[in-house]
């Protein structure tokens, strides 16, 4: 049953990295139209910000997996 | 291009694949129902045998020496472990079967349950409660394991590049590069001036380019080498938690030993800050020391190894369906998937080193009134 809780958690996670990734991709866009000029630099930080998420997110799946670990067996 | 990339064709291909399905669904032999949590652990998981073909009985694999530091220093072969006495115990808690073999030969007093090895309690046998070995002691395993051969596969790769591209400069100076330094010159520049540059003060980013580059470059490789299915590359090195461990303590290392007075300053004495706020400041600055390479830590293990499992988890579809006429759909999937990953693979160096150079930035960074 733990493990089942698990993947319940992970996917909670997944879904906290997604709405957070999204809109930082919106603003870039948004941003990107404003000032063409500028995209090289709000690539860049565009991409850390959401590498800084998923890293948050992929924390959660670790979680999501240890609880798979004590569950499964 | 519209001769090799028609619909037509794509859809006659499709169709010949699914011809596959009704010829698999006469013959149904009674075999061991497959497990997709095993295969999936089994892969990305450390071993001491480096697996290259075949079954889990008449497979080929190259077995690695195990050593162990138990009162003197035994090596043999792993060999004596996957060719030992299979075992079974009944877990106390789970009630399950329990396999773990027996070693022999050289190997004798020793167990080996799910790649750990244990010594053998008084009955001879290992004890199994709630999935975990009891009662056991286990030896200093200092094996040449799976990810340590792979690390040293990953390590001649870079030597062997990097003494090739050092070379060409030396010989030629710094003009436009031939051969492999033409390839690598690209992210050279970019270590050294997007990420070092950017990040750390003028006068003192030159010290730590050296460091940026190897992080760069190691996790680059290594999370290249994973994603090759066959030796030397298919072991998942960046994936393991120990390695990505050791990266984040050499960031640490770096920041703490190049910490300057305004660096520690800010930690201890933050200015700006109510003296009553103090206490609370200090403490989370001091935590945050350690968070920092933490995350480092694990934002690199857990996308390597996701994406791994991903990947294993789209290929088990064809063999969950016992059908070859699946990887119609499994095999544009996980090649999807494997083509992401490599973005992926690029993405997570430069995202460990960009973060390492800001740290260190920080460290070094003067202060400004």
């Amino acid at each position: 049953m733990f493990g089942s809780i698990a993947a319940i958690g992970a996917g909670l996670a997944v879904l906290g990295a997604g709405l957070g990734i999204g809109k930082i991709g919106g603003s870039a866009m948004d941003a990107i139209a404003r000032q063409p000029e500028a995209s090289g630099k709000i690539q860049t930080a565009m991409i850390i910000a959401a590498a800084l998420i998923e890293g948050v997110a992929l924390f959660g799946v670790v979680v999501g997996l240890l609880g798979l670990e004590t569950g499964v067996k | 291009m519209s001769f090799i990339f028609s619909a037509k064709r794509t859809f006659s291909l499709l169709v010949g694949l699914l011809i596959f399905s009704t010829s698999f669904a006469n013959e149904h032999k009674p075999e061991e129902k497959f497990n997709v949590t095993e295969m999936i652990m089994h892969h990305i998981s450390d071993a001491h045998e480096w697996h290259l073909w075949g079954g889990h009985h008449d497979g080929v694999s190259i077995y690695l020496p195990i050593i162990l530091v138990d009162g003197g220093l035994k090596t043999f072969s792993s060999k004596h472990f996957y060719h030992g006495m299979p075992m079974t115990y009944l877990d106390t808690t789970s009630k399950e079967e329990m396999h773990y073999v027996l070693g022999v030969g050289p190997a004798a007093g020793y167990a080996m349950f799910e790649e750990e090895i244990y010594k053998l309690n008084a009955e001879g046998g290992l004890e199994i409660n709630d999935g975990k070995v009891v009662d056991a002691e286990s030896p200093f395993d200092v094996s040449i394991t799976k990810n340590v051969l792979a690390l040293f596969f990953g390590a001649a790769f870079i030597l062997i590049i990097m003494f090739n591209v050092a070379r060409f400069y030396r010989k030629n100076g710094p003009v436009a590069p031939k051969g492999l330094a033409k390839y690598l010159e690209v992210l050279i520049v970019m270590v050294r001036d997007d990420i070092a540059k950017a990040n750390i003060d003028h006068h003192k980013y030159h010290k730590y380019v050296p460091y940026l580059l190897t992080i760069f470059f190691f996790i680059f490789f290594n999370n290249l080498l994973g994603l090759v299915p066959i030796i030397p590359g298919g072991a998942n090195l960046t994936g393991n938690i120990t390695v990505t461990l050791f990266l984040a303590f050499c960031t640490l290392l770096v920041t703490v030993f190049s910490g300057n007075r305004n660096y520690w300053g800010h930690i201890f004495a933050m200015p700006g800050v109510p003296v009553a706020l103090l206490p609370i400041m200090i403490l989370i600055e001091i935590v945050g020391i350690f968070t920092k390479p933490f995350a480092l830590m694990v934002r690199l293990f857990a996308n390597m190894t996701a994406g791994h499992i991903i990947v294993l988890a789209l290929i088990s579809i064809i063999f969950i369906n016992q059908s070859a006429a699946w990887g119609a759909l499994s095999v544009p999937m996980a090649l999807f998937i494997s083509v992401l990953e490599l973005l992926v693979a690029f993405l997570q160096a430069f995202l460990f080193c960009m973060l390492s150079a800001l740290f260190i930035g920080a460290a070094v960074e003067e202060a400004h009134h």
